[in-house]
């Protein structure tokens, strides 16, 4: 099922022509999504230049806790796992409206329909476009992209059977507990010597909490126009049957009105949606990525323990003159390990911040654009409309 | 028609009723509103003059309006409900929005209805109509005879639905059974369509309150943002939504003023409307019995003829006299109410037409106001989104 979309909204990613990942189509089934992953890449590691596999939702979550599980990626921000797709509510209400079918007229059965349906791909279309965020996000990181599983994902053309292998999404609320006591270690932890850790430390967990409060209002706010523009369609299906009664001046009237309300639920329609794309996606990804920073300043925080314990280890094996070497070998892994991760974890938080500022500016700047042209286009058919029904009289 | 439209044109007669104000304390306490007119008409006293009038003063009015009109087959339009949650909260003393809302509703409820009885040429000629404008004070009489139970029967009186009735008309002229059902399905969707307007209030409320939070939680974001210009974007962005919040309030409001409204007006005329009918079904009836009941009076005398009973037949020949006489009457009476029921309702047709007209443009003027705001408050944000570096 080919469409058209815009690519990955909430990042501004260089592409690079070594390695450029996308996902071409997507069908969806029963109970999955299957995502069609395509690959263009000059790079001598695959077998050729282009290529395409089917992927399925867990072997996404397979990957990225494949990234989180490895000890060499412990400097790096992790790039967010898609969430699941999720179509239940969307098919919960598809199910009522076909139990429903009796109970309504043959133009409001039709008419629901059509809604539910676009409702139903619109959820499609986001899921692969957050799928789609993530693969683009490896593919331009410049150690992830090397990763031999992320090139088993893009290349291998068999089932990874990675179903039921899936730990962490099974636990979610387990994970949920271990993010809260790694907070604590980030807070409870000593004061950070150097004071690029100590303010990102202090900023990501603000920052992160907030974000969580904008995009759980954003949801609110965003339902309850999607609720107000459903009610102007019902009123429009209504103002029609009234229009149709007869051929009075009065029928005709509510005839244009009725148009007019069709017209511009549809823009506001739009607009709920458009909210939807630019501010209520943008502030859930950045809830996922401001986690994985987090989670990369927990590592860091723990690697930092694990160096000061080394060290206390250390000056007691000398004490004792015992195992010091072996204690002298330990201190030594720890320091390079936490060197190795702040190092790494500095450019990151960096360029987590240059991405955030851009991702913000063009959805700020396009939402902008969508309000006006709608609030715009609204008033034209408003004005116009007026205008006609004021001639009339 | 003709000459009522001249008559308007000739004489001015505007009602505005303003200044609610509670009288009182307590349960026993009440609102009163100033009724101010302002008139060329000569059957008034003067040119403009006020009085002082609670909610059970219009009920009273529609009382007596009703008993005398309703009869003939006029439709006399019904004053707004009685509501007693949102009178016990305005007794209580509640100050809060919805009793605010509530006061406000219903005195633009209670003046349209001023206005459209005063807007009846007939029901303008009632001395009631003119003692309710003009007098100092209303007699009391009227204030303690609506009791809850009181005012429901009384509605229910006039507009007995049709459905209880079970008298089937030799309709002679179809107009009025078309009519009839033109009124129902009307009625119908009427109502219907005021259950979604009324969603639509509580949804665009819904969303106004959810913006207001949106908003906090935007500048809450925007605080916390170490990138200066993001920081001061989002502070925008959060103030831009804050006006959406009062914009979305006051739009919910002009969707519940002028819309939701002017449905609950014409959802209750249209009972008068029905009512109508059913007086004219009445008075059908009416003549009907009568001529039943002249015939048994025909065949009284035909038996006192048969059996020859020379006393008794003067009485039934005094019998059929009478009935002669009421037959001719209530047939007069029948045709004559038809006469008005049909005048009446093509006045109606013409009156709703204009009314909804004028609301319904008058409420897509608001959302007009509504998106030109809108537009202010996005290009003023624009320049700031496009700041941040």
């Amino acid at each position: 099922m080919l469409f058209d979309r815009p690519r990955a909204v909430n990042v501004d990613l260089q592409t690079d022509a070594t390695l450029q990942v996308d996902i071409s189509d997507a069908l969806s089934e029963r109970d999955k999504v299957k995502f069609t992953v395509h690959t263009k890449s000059t790079l001598p590691n695959f077998k050729q230049n282009e290529f395409s596999v089917v992927r399925q939702h867990e072997e996404f979550i397979w990957l990225h806790d494949s990234f989180v599980e490895n000890e060499e990626y412990a400097g790096y921000i992790i790039p967010p796992a898609p969430p699941r797709p999720d179509f239940d509510a969307s098919r919960e209400k598809l199910q009522k409206l076909g139990e429903g079918e009796g109970s309504m007229t043959k133009e409001e059965f039709t008419k629901m329909k059509q809604e539910l349906e676009a409702e139903y791909l619109a959820i499609f279309k986001k899921t692969v476009a957050m799928h789609e965020v993530f693969l683009c996000r490896v593919a331009a990181h410049p150690v992830l992209r090397k990763d031999m599983n992320f090139h088993v994902f893009l290349e291998y053309n068999q089932d990874l059977s990675v179903r039921g292998k899936n730990k962490r999404e099974k636990m979610e609320d387990f994970f949920k507990n271990v993010v809260k006591s790694a907070d604590g270690v980030l807070v409870a932890g000593v004061k950070d010597v150097d004071d690029f850790f100590e303010h990102e430390k202090t900023f990501l967990l603000e920052y992160h909490n907030r974000v969580k409060d904008a995009s759980s209002k954003s949801d609110r706010m965003i339902r309850s126009h999607k609720s107000a523009a459903d009610d102007i369609n019902r009123i429009a299906s209504t103002l029609y049957t009234l229009g149709t009664q007869d051929s009075t001046d009065v029928c005709k009237f509510f005839l244009k009105v009725s148009e007019l309300f069709e017209k511009t639920r549809k823009i506001e329609a739009r607009v709920a949606a458009d909210e939807d794309l630019k501010l209520a996606d943008l502030l859930k990804y950045y809830l996922r990525e401001s986690q994985a920073a987090k989670d990369l300043l927990y590592r860091r925080g723990r690697a930092l323990v694990d160096y000061e314990n080394a060290n206390k280890a250390l000056d007691k094996a000398r004490a004792k003159n015992k195992d010091v070497l072996q204690a002298e070998t330990s201190q030594q892994v720890c320091c390079q390990k936490f060197e190795k991760i702040s190092e790494s974890a500095k450019q990151e938080l960096i360029d987590f911040k240059t991405r955030r500022v851009a991702a913000f500016r063009k959805n700020l700047v396009e939402l902008a654009e969508l309000e006006l042209k709608h609030a715009k286009g609204n008033l034209q058919l408003l004005q116009s409309c007026v205008g006609v029904l004021k001639g009339d009289t | 028609m003709q000459l009522e439209e001249e008559v308007e044109d000739k004489f001015e007669l505007n009602i505005s009723i303003t200044n609610p104000e509670k009288v009182g304390d307590g349960m026993n306490a009440y609102m009163a509103y100033k009724v101010s007119t302002q008139t060329t008409l000569p059957m008034f006293r003067s040119k403009t003059f006020t009085v002082r009038r609670r909610f059970s003063d219009f009920l009273g009015l529609y009382e007596k309006l009703s008993d005398k009109h309703t009869l003939n087959g006029y439709i006399v339009p019904p004053p707004p409900e009685k509501s007693i949650m949102g009178m016990t909260k305005v007794k209580v003393g509640k100050e809060d929005n919805s009793s605010a809302e509530f006061v406000e509703r219903r005195r633009a409820a209670l003046e349209r209805y001023l206005q459209r009885v005063v807007f009846h040429p007939s029901l303008l000629q009632d001395p009631d109509v003119r003692e309710f404008l003009e007098r100092d004070d209303v007699s009391s009489a009227c204030v303690c005879a609506l009791s809850g139970a009181g005012f429901l029967k009384m509605i229910n009186r006039a507009t007995d639905s049709l459905s209880k009735m079970t008298i089937k008309m030799n309709e002679s002229d179809v107009w009025f059974e078309e009519k009839l059902q033109e009124v129902e399905a009307e009625d119908q969707q009427l109502r219907k369509l005021h259950i979604m307007v009324d969603s639509l209030v509580g949804h665009r409320k819904e969303l106004s309150v959810n913006t207001g939070g949106f908003a906090k939680s935007v500048a809450m974001l925007g605080s916390s943002e170490d990138n200066t210009a993001l920081s001061r974007a989002l502070s925008q962005l959060a103030e831009v939504e804050d006006k959406m919040e009062q914009l979305h309030q006051e739009q919910a409001a002009s969707d519940s003023f002028c819309f939701a409204e002017l449905l609950a007006d014409y959802i209750r005329l249209l009972g008068s409307v029905r009512a109508s009918f059913d007086q004219r079904m009445k008075t059908w009836q009416r003549w009907q019995d009568a001529q039943n009941m002249l015939q048994k009076k025909r065949e009284t005398e035909a038996k006192l003829l048969w059996a020859n009973k020379p006393d008794k037949l003067q009485q039934a020949k005094d019998d059929i006299t009478e009935w002669e006489a009421k037959v001719t009457q209530y047939e007069r009476d029948f045709d004559r109410v038809s006469a008005t029921v049909r005048k009446e309702v093509l006045r109606f047709e013409k009156e709703k037409a204009r009314d909804f007209k004028k609301q319904i443009i008058k409420y897509l003027e608001s959302l007009l106001q509504s998106q030109q705001q809108l537009i202010k408050y996005w290009e003023a944000f624009l320049p700031e989104a496009k700041a941040i570096a």
